[in-house]
């Protein structure tokens, strides 16, 4: 039974980990690269380490595997929040059929702007 | 561990490696820096699945540890680039 559901983990983690590379190799777009890599990549990170914690079955890989999963879910989304609004204030492209675009209301594309100085001239 | 799970680890194992060519291939023909260091990113979270799976399948618990700070150290390399492309200065790529 155990076996089972390490078999039903690392299939579904490793397919999880092919879907990510295939949507970063095959979408249009920038964002929609990072729509398709950062979501599936982190699920399947976390399958396949619960399937290593399953199959181990040690109680000290199962703490280190919770603390993997827990740091890929926060560190990751954080990561590409970032990506995204640096690519979008460096002006990348968007591709041609996306139609909503919140950000271009306050924040609009086209290269980077002046940075805003403190007081001291310091960024 | 019984012969099928060996199997389905080593298919595992497989298919990971294609998802690495596909982000190699992002890495090396990206049309921008950010496209590289998404690939960049991608490819570190690949790596610490590769070695978690290979934990699985020669049963050694100690090689989680090493996908544990590969995987954290991605992705402050990632969060750290990011940074350093939001500041950048007006004409300067």
């Amino acid at each position: 039974m155990k076996e089972i559901i390490t078999a039903v983990l690392l299939v579904l983690g490793a397919l999880l980990m092919l879907l990510a590379g295939l949507g970063l190799f095959r979408m249009p777009d920038l964002f929609l690269r990072l729509h398709g890599a950062a979501k599936a990549s982190s699920l399947g990170v976390g399958l396949l380490m619960g399937a290593a914690a399953l199959g181990l079955g040690d109680v000290s890989v199962v703490a280190r595997a919770a603390l993997g999963v827990t740091f890929v879910f926060v560190m990751t989304p954080v990561a590409t929040l970032l990506i995204a609004q640096a690519a979008f204030r460096a002006g990348i492209p968007l591709w041609e059929r996306t139609h909503q675009n919140d950000l271009e209301e306050h924040h609009p594309a086209g290269g980077p702007y002046e940075p805003r100085l403190g007081p001291d001239g310091e960024d | 561990m019984s012969d099928w799970l060996q199997n389905i680890t080593q298919g595992a194992l497989g298919a990971i490696s294609v998802s690495m060519l596909f982000s190699l291939h992002r890495l090396l023909r990206g049309p921008s820096l950010t496209d590289r260091v998404v690939a960049l990113d991608l490819f570190s979270l690949q790596t610490s699945a590769v070695i978690t799976v290979y934990a699985l399948w020669v049963g050694q618990p100690e090689l989680v540890d090493v996908a544990l700070v590969l995987a954290v150290i991605g992705s402050m390399g990632t969060i750290v680039i990011a940074r350093y492309l939001y500041s950048a200065r007006k004409g300067v790529p």
